[in-house]
């Protein structure tokens, strides 16, 4: 019974003592939060070095959404290049739970630390390719998918890239 | 002029205490902030007391909604008698020697007899709404008031027994000779500040309301001015609370007697009165910043099993210093 008591007296003079202790509270609109720069905010798309998108609209980032807010089409150019003919995200139904940025094969899908998305009207959410495309590359620079795809292109052949190795001629014998 | 002087205080301690009480929303809210290392309320006005206004303004211009399942009387007069009773205690309140409403020679029934008519408000407030929760919420807080209406009477006898009296400016008078009760009565002041926050039901004992299990207990049913009136009833009752632990065991209007004379003469005695009541007003925020609420049997028996003996006890010792020593 003492010991109750006193430990009550004890979490009074604690909490009191709180009084003199720095506010942990972040005066939101004067004072911003710092955010990391892996915080999963806002979806950008985002170009490789050469200033192409790196998107080749192979719908994981569709497949992988919880909540089904990615929306995108498939085309391809005369080279057989893969791109998204429209690539829409619903910011109404995100969630910004990153699943697309880890499902994405070229790193072309990316969170970013800004969550000042507020719209009055709900429809003003929804963004288009033309809103989500960035004109740098994000938190990849210098990644560019066909370097080390080993994939044919335009104006590249299997093996001519960077860190590519020349395709092994399985029909050889030799090492 | 005698008459002026007593117009002009009771208009002081209504206005006063309306005003405090609307203030005391907001500074309650900012310092319950500062104890668990948030800012609270900052954003109306200097420091944000601004929101003290806004809060009244918001009640005030709510709809006055009496839900057509409820007993009408009943229901708009509950909200009524606490206001009114937490009022009229105000009146044996003495500020300084000379400056009161009335000094009765009954002072401190008076204010017993007002706390425990308050009951009423919370207890009609429960019955009238026709609601479960209101019902429960009523009921407990009959049993509760009830019971520790009893240790509250009985905790002040020690204080009577050594003044001889039941008027609040001799109690104070007694303590300029005797020194502060909190001393010589430590118990009964203990005994007198549980039962002032479960009179008052302010946390942890605000188990009437008990929005963890009974959503809002008596005042499920009531919004708009209505609740605000709950709601200023239940300031008004910690405020008046906090100044009758001041007058009884405080030594109200008196210095600290350990300070020099050149400061007891200098500071005027009415700001030891308000400073007195303002410790003690922030000590039962911080009791609600910091004590958990207790479930009800425990509520019960920590008044029945502790409470009561401990302040027979210090009844006899009491009564066998004044006999014997």
């Amino acid at each position: 019974m003492l010991k109750a008591i006193l430990s009550q007296i004890i979490s009074l003079y604690r909490i009191c003592l709180h009084l003199f202790a720095k506010a942990d509270t972040v005066q939101y609109p004067e004072e911003m939060p710092y955010l990391a720069p892996r915080y999963r905010g806002r979806i950008v798309l985002t170009r490789d070095p050469d200033g192409n998108e790196r998107c080749v609209a192979c719908n994981l980032c569709a497949v992988a959404c919880p909540v089904d807010c990615i929306a995108l089409q498939k085309a391809e150019d005369e080279h057989g290049r893969w791109y998204p003919e429209f690539f829409r995200i619903n910011f109404s139904r995100c969630i910004m739970c990153g699943m697309c940025e880890e499902a994405c094969p070229t790193y072309s899908i990316q969170l970013t630390p800004d969550f000042e998305m507020c719209e009055y009207d709900r429809q003003n959410m929804v963004y288009e390719k033309e809103h989500l495309l960035i004109s740098g590359q994000g938190k990849y620079p210098g990644y560019s998918f066909y370097n080390v795809a080993g994939k044919a292109i335009k104006d590249k052949d299997k093996g001519e890239a960077l860190n590519e190795a020349q395709p092994i001629d399985i029909k050889s014998l030799l090492p | 002029m005698e008459e002026l002087t007593i117009f002009l205080v009771i208009y002081g301690t209504l206005l006063g205490a309306f005003g405090a009480a609307a203030v005391l929303v907001w500074f309650e809210r900012r310092l319950l902030g500062f104890w668990q290392d948030r800012l609270g309320p900052n954003r109306v006005g200097p420091f944000g007391i601004g929101l003290a206004l806004a809060d009244v303004i918001k009640l005030l211009a709510k709809e006055d909604w009496v839900p057509p399942f409820s007993d009408r009387l009943v229901f708009i007069f509950a909200p009524t008698a606490v206001v009114i009773t937490m009022l009229l205690g105000f009146a044996v309140v003495p500020y300084t020697e000379h400056l009161f409403i009335a000094d009765l020679n009954i002072g401190l029934l008076f204010f017993l007899g007002m706390t425990s008519l308050a009951v009423y408000s919370v207890l009609l407030g429960g019955l009238g709404s026709h609601n479960k929760y209101a019902l429960l919420g009523g009921l407990r807080s009959a049993a509760q008031m009830v019971s520790y209406e009893v240790f509250m009477g009985l905790s002040l006898m020690g204080v009577v027994m050594i003044s001889g009296s039941f008027s609040l400016v001799d109690i104070v008078k007694t303590q300029a000779e005797h020194g502060w009760f909190v001393i010589s009565q430590f118990l009964g002041f203990i005994v007198f500040l549980m039962a002032g926050i479960a009179e008052s039901h302010r946390l942890p004992f605000d188990l009437p309301e008990a929005e963890h299990e009974l959503v809002a207990g008596f005042h499920t049913e009531y919004s708009g001015m209505k609740f605000g009136l709950f709601m200023l009833g239940e300031y008004l009752s910690l405020i008046l609370i906090s100044s009758m632990i001041t007058t009884i065991f405080f030594g109200g209007w008196l210095g600290p007697s350990f300070l020099p004379d050149l400061v007891l003469d200098f500071v005027p005695p009415i700001f030891w009165f308000f400073a007195k009541t303002g410790t003690c007003i922030c000590f039962f925020i911080l009791l609600r910043a910091a004590i958990p609420r207790p479930r009800y049997d425990q509520l019960m028996s920590f008044g029945w099993k502790l409470l009561l003996p401990l302040t027979l006890v210090n009844l006899l010792i009491t009564g066998a210093v004044l006999l014997w020593l």
